[in-house]
């Protein structure tokens, strides 16, 4: 039984491991985070919010202060997918950000039919109004 | 040793003695504060004998409906009444909600149209009144009684939201109780417009009116609003509005009597009982259907509102089985001279309001559908504060609060097969937005804001972008309200407003929604002024979801030595409708151009000075490198993003004249970009190595935990810390007395003190 997770990840109940939804990569353990199984990046964050005024006449520029936030960009290694996105504090240790529990996940979806895509929810519709 | 210091084995006090003790404390109570077995219960109450006497002999689905669409109306036509008569700003564009309690207090239905968390959090006054009032013989509770409230560690989230509350009775039994609640904006704080950054204790903040008996016989008191009128800087308004709240309780009481006629009280008991119990029970069987898992988030708040600094709102969400349980335990201590804090039940009737309005929208809106989840805190939390800490500003740590839930709950969803919305990237979170005061153009002295804070960029979904500007992450239905209207009554103009602030993106697959850029100058007046209230200008206040990106940093821009009135009069030509433009252009010569981070205490403003800040973008969802190009081109048709920017980031290559798309070359690009990533990118194990840290950088002052270890709270430096059930003071030094310190070092260095005796 496979599960999508998120947008990019899929848990292998059985095989208990990650895999990358868009190139079926294995990532690693289940048992652990998938981001041991990613590559990372430590983004300046003005690469990605670029200052809106001049940052040679401003302290403030709508860019974000690259001592106090970086991005940390997680790739799947083999695709390049970028999975996850962090904004942490310098120095401050990756978070351990989805942690299942397999045994329950397994019960769970014994009695589910396996989703290849996860199911999308409802879209917001105009009312038709009361009528008779 | 002493014979005190014996140990002695204390001695087991029998029932009598406890029931005397218990009386002999109850008689000599010193003062009713906020009680923590009330405070501290986000719970329904206990089911009581006469409910279920109600619900043996009312049981029937179709009674009980129809009766909850008959007061669900009734607190409809409330929220209308105030919406429309209301006086304070906030009223008009939907800052308001009513709704009917149970007898022991619990919000058992809210009107559809409002401010839900309002309502959700009045259960506490009232439970305070069942208490201590009903069976005082100073006091008591009797029919055409009714109580005002606002503050907050009493209930509720701010001191600028004040309450009605009416017990209803039926033949001289209380059966149910309504309340009206409204953000009125002015409570008399050391700053106008209710919500003060200033405040260094509660005594900064205004009006702190636990629940008292302000209505008898159905008529206002003249001596104690009278009394509230002196305390406040818009007399007019606390009366106009009092009595708004009134009426549209007495509406709904009228309601409740046409449904206690038809129907009998059993039916109605049953009813508001019977609701409440099915949506509670309905969560938790919804929870179940979500994947056992614990998602770790955490937030950060750049800045106290006085000075910036780094702020933790830590979470951890667990869910096992059918519970769910929000752990905050880690989140930074409690600031005790800043008015960010709050108190824990703000925290939860923000939570609540991400599954109200985001998850399960589709419930009945009321107290149930948070009551069995779950939360932890630390004591004396920024998330879970002392009486002694200011808490006006309190939203600054309920909606980053929010956002952290919002992100945790967005990872549980995405897998569960039973949806009843998208799954959604955090919505933008602070309260962009003008506060204003001082005396108007008709010589009225006002205190309140601009309704632009309900102008919030929403989050991108599953498979779509995030809407501009959309609603606020406490009211899903407000309103922006019209600023032709509000410049009748204020002395400014807002002379750039809902223009969209061009590349202030959150990029992803589908991207947020963008916020708009606000530029007020002053023009009529000689006393007035602004303040803004926002966190964000150095970190976003978001994170992205799936691999999309969080919002920008937004600050705060001014321009002074000038009167842009003047300049529209004589060089038109000269005025610019940007930020980017009149701050990277300066057109006016002469002027100064200044930024600053969104903490602007209240400040007087001249004529014709310019005051500028942008709202916020909700954050992206997912890879940047998949969102389809068409978009991206509309993106830059739109005016939200530059050609430049669309191309460095999305990888996107068109025509710069035509926009037309080279579908080929960016196929290519993305793919390059891809194979970019993976060789800039570095193995996790190896990554952590040199960017894990033991401690808080120690250039930034740091509060709240490090990593996962969250037994032991950082105080604004690696060497100063608290244990997390131990709490200690934490006092910030004056910024002015901070900046005074370091230009004194300046001078010291330079030997230009000039012989100063110290």
């Amino acid at each position: 039984m496979k599960v999508p997770m998120t947008e990019y990840l899929r848990l292998d109940l059985d095989a208990e491991q990650w895999e990358c939804r868009v190139c079926d990569h294995v990532i690693g353990t289940a048992s652990k985070s998938y981001k041991e199984g990613m590559l990372v990046h430590n983004r300046d964050p003005r690469e990605i919010h670029p200052p809106i005024i001049d940052p040679e006449k401003y302290r403030f520029t709508f860019s974000p202060d690259p001592d106090w936030v970086r991005i940390l960009e997680y790739y799947c290694p083999h695709c390049g997918t970028q999975v996850e996105t962090e904004y942490a504090v310098p120095g401050h240790p990756p978070l351990h950000d989805m942690q299942p529990d397999l045994p329950a996940l397994r019960a769970q979806w014994a009695k589910r039919e396996e989703l290849k895509d996860a199911v999308v929810g409802p879209a917001v519709t105009a009312d038709k109004g009361h009528g008779h | 040793m002493s014979e005190m210091n014996t140990p002695v084995a204390a001695k087991v006090p029998s029932p009598e003695e406890v029931a005397l003790i218990k009386k002999f404390l109850n008689d000599t109570t010193l003062f009713l504060g906020p009680d923590p077995e009330i405070m501290q219960n986000h719970d329904l109450m206990p089911r009581s004998e006469v409910e279920d006497e109600c619900m043996r002999k009312v049981g029937d689905a179709h009674t009980i409906a129809k009766i909850r669409d008959r007061i669900q109306a009734g607190c409809d036509e409330g929220y209308e009444m105030v919406e429309q008569m209301g006086a304070a700003p906030g009223a008009k564009w939907g800052d308001v909600i009513t709704g009917v309690y149970s007898a022991s207090g619990d919000l058992a239905i809210a009107s559809a149209g409002g401010v839900l968390i309002f309502s959700a959090l009045v259960h506490h006054p009232i439970k305070f009144i069942i208490k201590n009032w009903v069976n005082d013989p100073t006091v008591g509770v009797k029919e055409g009684d009714g109580f005002i409230h606002n503050d907050s560690r009493y209930g509720n989230v701010h001191n600028t939201d004040q309450s009605m509350i009416l017990p209803i009775f039926h033949e001289g039994k209380l059966v149910c109780w309504v309340a009206s609640t409204v953000h009125e904006g002015e409570n008399g704080a050391i700053e106008p417009g209710g919500m003060p950054s200033m405040a260094e204790s509660p005594c900064d903040e205004g009006l702190k009116m636990c629940p008292f008996k302000v209505v008898e016989n159905y008529q206002i008191k003249r001596d104690i609003l009278t009394f509230l009128q002196n305390s406040v800087r818009e007399p007019k308004l606390q009366y106009e509005d009092m009595k708004v709240k009134l009426f549209a309780c007495l509406r709904i009481k009228q309601r409740i009597e046409e449904t206690l006629n038809t129907d009998g009280p059993a039916a109605l008991i049953s009813t508001l009982r019977t609701t409440m119990e099915n949506v509670r029970a309905e969560v938790k069987r919804r929870v179940s259907e979500w994947p056992d898992m614990t998602v770790r988030t955490y937030i950060i708040q750049d800045s106290t509102l006085r000075e910036n600094c780094v702020v933790k709102i830590n979470c951890q969400l667990t869910k096992t089985g059918d519970r769910l349980i929000f752990d905050f335990r880690g989140s930074s201590p409690e600031f005790t001279n800043r008015a960010t804090n709050t108190i824990v039940a703000g925290l939860k009737g923000m939570l609540a309001q991400v599954f109200l309005c985001y998850v399960w929208p589709d419930l009945p809106r009321g107290q149930a559908a948070f009551a069995p989840i779950e939360v932890i805190t630390d004591p004396h939390s920024i998330v879970n504060c002392s009486y002694d800490a200011p808490n006006s500003q309190s939203l600054m740590s309920i909606f980053t609060g929010f956002t952290a839930g919002q992100h945790a709950v967005a990872k549980f969803l995405y897998s569960c097969p039973e949806k009843y919305t998208k799954v959604h990237a955090p919505t933008f979170n602070m309260i962009n937005t003008f506060i204003w005061g001082g005396v108007s153009q008709h010589g009225e002295t006002l205190g309140n804001l601009c309704a632009d804070l309900n102008g919030m960029g929403a989050g991108a979904t599953v498979d779509r972008d995030g809407e501009h500007a959309l609603a606020p992450i406490f009211a899903t239905m407000a309103d922006i309200g019209e600023q032709e209207l509000n410049e009748e009554e204020v002395p400014f103009l807002q002379l750039v407003s809902k223009k969209m602030t061009r590349d202030a993106i959150a990029p992803g697959k589908y991207r947020g929604g963008q916020g708009y850029t606000m530029m007020v100058a002053t023009k009529d007046s000689e006393q007035w002024g602004f303040m803004t209230v926002c966190q964000g200008a150095k970190f976003p206040p978001l994170q992205g979801l799936f691999g999309g990106y969080a919002c920008g940093s937004y600050p705060l821009c001014k321009v002074k030595g000038v009167d842009v009135y003047d300049v529209l009069m004589n060089e038109p030509e000269k005025f610019k409708h940007s930020i980017e433009e009149i701050m990277n252009e300066q057109p006016f010569e002469g002027a100064s151009y200044t930024t600053h981070h969104m903490g602007m205490g209240f400040e007087i403003s001249k004529r014709g000075e310019l005051f500028m800040i942008s709202q916020g973008a909700g954050a992206g969802y997912g890879d940047l490198l998949e969102r389809d190009p068409a978009g991206v081109i509309r993106d830059i048709e739109e005016g939200l993003m530059s050609p430049g920017v669309a191309e460095r980031l999305y990888k996107v290559k068109f025509d710069p004249t035509t926009l037309a798309i080279n579908h080929e070359a960016t196929a290519a690009a993305r793919d390059a970009e891809r194979k970019a990533r993976i060789a800039r990118g570095v193995p996790y194990a190896e990554f952590i190595k040199t960017w894990n840290k033991p401690t808080p950088p120690s250039h930034l002052a740091y509060f709240g935990c490090w990593g996962d270890d969250v037994s032991k709270l950082y105080m604004g430096s690696p060497d100063k810390f608290r244990d997390a059930n131990s709490p200690r003071p934490n006092y910030m030094p004056h910024p002015k007395d901070v900046r005074i310190a370091e230009l004194e070092s300046r001078l010291v260095a330079l030997g230009a003190m000039g012989g100063e005796k110290q």
